[in-house]
């Protein structure tokens, strides 16, 4: 079971905030297809938001497709977005500290770094979106 | 859509003020409304007109489409916190729980104790010996206790401390999952709202300035920024709220009708506090303006 928490500054939706923190949870695999995610009636009480919030955030994943509401039971995860990268993850985190460490040395500041990922980013998903290589 | 609260052209007088005028608004079921407006705009003349405690000078108002004043099936229907969440203030929380059983014709006592039980709300002392937040839970458990399918609120949380704020609306959201009760509450904290609701009121001088769910609403006004603009038309802007000009650049906070294209024009999201503030200060300068003789 994960436990959402809001960012009231955020100018991000609060029920986009839970569907944000179910697919991170997801794609980390903190949840699986089988989990429960917390009942409608628990999230309202312990964050103070509006029901018609939750329910909003979990009709969207399941629009998604990525959980299922069982009548009278709960909502659970259907689907997993780690999917096969899961494995590969940490092994691209340690080439990515590698790299980190290499760009430091060479007089980046973190901000330069995010920019930098970010153009390069772009620019290299672009190109394979492209010339058809996948992404 | 269910609609559980209408009304139409609505107005209370007292003497010779208008505390309330015109006021058309409709409340689908199943939502938790914000009524927001500064102090004397009619906020609790509108929530008494609901709950059938003032009887209208002008216009009707429905709850589960009967009118409320001295009716009392649809009575049974409504919950009513008043402001400042008065009791009797002698008795123990238990007694009102039992007083309540009394006066109701529908009573779920057990559901009353089951949540003043959890909150850790003593049943043997005076609740004027209580603290503002554990009065106001107990106030909120009576209500509840009534089972009614629309919850009315008058400033439920003004004077509460953070904390009890937080619990309080804790507790009212947690029994809204379980029970669906449509809810209407007061409010002036703004930061609260925005967690807590998804429909708003907006009432100021007397009037309706803005009425409809919270995520369209939000999502159909937006904040333009751009080249000094004159007063010529932008493509997709219905009404512009709020404008502020500099020599080369001009701010507008605006209500769209279609999506804003022009390149000239940034556009940027509103938060719901932005949106009540704006149409807030609108009708705060056009009445000071009236008032002095000053044209605006």
């Amino acid at each position: 079971m994960i436990e959402f928490v809001l960012d009231g500054r955020s100018k991000v939706n609060t029920y986009m905030q839970l569907v944000q923190q179910v697919k991170q949870a997801l794609r980390v695999g903190l949840l699986e297809p089988g989990d429960q995610l917390p009942k409608v009636r628990d999230v309202a009480l312990a964050l103070a938001i509006n029901p018609n919030t939750v329910l909003k955030a979990y009709r969207e994943l399941e629009i998604e497709g990525l959980a299922e509401g069982r009548p009278g039971v709960g909502t659970f995860v259907k689907r997993s977005l780690a999917g096969a990268s899961l494995p590969n993850q940490a092994k691209l985190r340690e080439d990515l500290v590698v790299w980190l460490h290499q760009a430091q040395a060479a007089g980046l500041t973190p901000e330069d770094i995010t920019a930098l990922m970010e153009t390069t980013m772009r620019a290299t998903l672009a190109e394979n979106a492209v010339s058809g290589r996948p992404p | 859509m269910d609609i559980v609260v209408e009304t139409d052209r609505l107005g209370k007088r007292y003497g010779r003020t208008w505390a309330l005028q015109e006021c058309s608004l409709h409340l689908p079921a199943g939502r938790v409304a914000a009524l927001v407006g500064p102090n004397g705009a009619g906020k609790s003349t509108l929530l008494h007109l609901a709950v059938g405690l003032l009887r209208p000078d002008a216009g009707t108002v429905r709850v589960f489409d009967s009118a409320p004043y001295d009716n009392t099936t649809v009575l049974a229907e409504i919950g009513f916190v008043a402001q400042d969440t008065p009791l009797y203030r002698d008795f123990t929380a238990a007694e009102l729980i039992t007083m309540g059983a009394k006066l109701n014709r529908r009573w779920d006592a057990a559901l009353a104790r089951r949540r003043l039980a959890q909150l850790g709300i003593p049943p043997d002392r005076a609740v004027g010996t209580l603290s503002g937040g554990q009065r106001a839970q107990v106030a909120l458990a009576l209500a509840l206790a009534k089972r009614p399918r629309l919850l009315l609120l008058d400033e439920p949380v003004a004077r509460l401390d953070p904390l009890a704020r937080r619990e309080f609306l804790q507790s009212l959201m947690g029994s809204v999952a379980e029970s669906g009760t449509t809810v209407l509450l007061s409010s002036h904290l703004l930061a609260d709202l925005e967690r807590v609701c998804d429909y708003l009121i907006v009432l100021h001088a007397s009037r309706v300035q803005l009425a409809g769910g919270v995520d369209e609403l939000v999502a159909e006004h937006k904040q333009l920024v751009g080249p000094r603009h004159g007063n010529d038309p932008v493509a997709g802007v219905a009404a512009v709220l709020r404008a502020s000009h500099t020599d080369r650049q001009s701010t507008l906070l605006v209500r769209t009708n279609a999506n804003i294209d022009d390149p000239r024009w940034t556009v940027h999201e509103v938060t719901l506090e932005d949106l009540i503030l704006a149409y807030l200060a609108e009708g705060e300068t056009q009445s000071s303006h009236e008032a002095w003789g000053v044209p605006a």
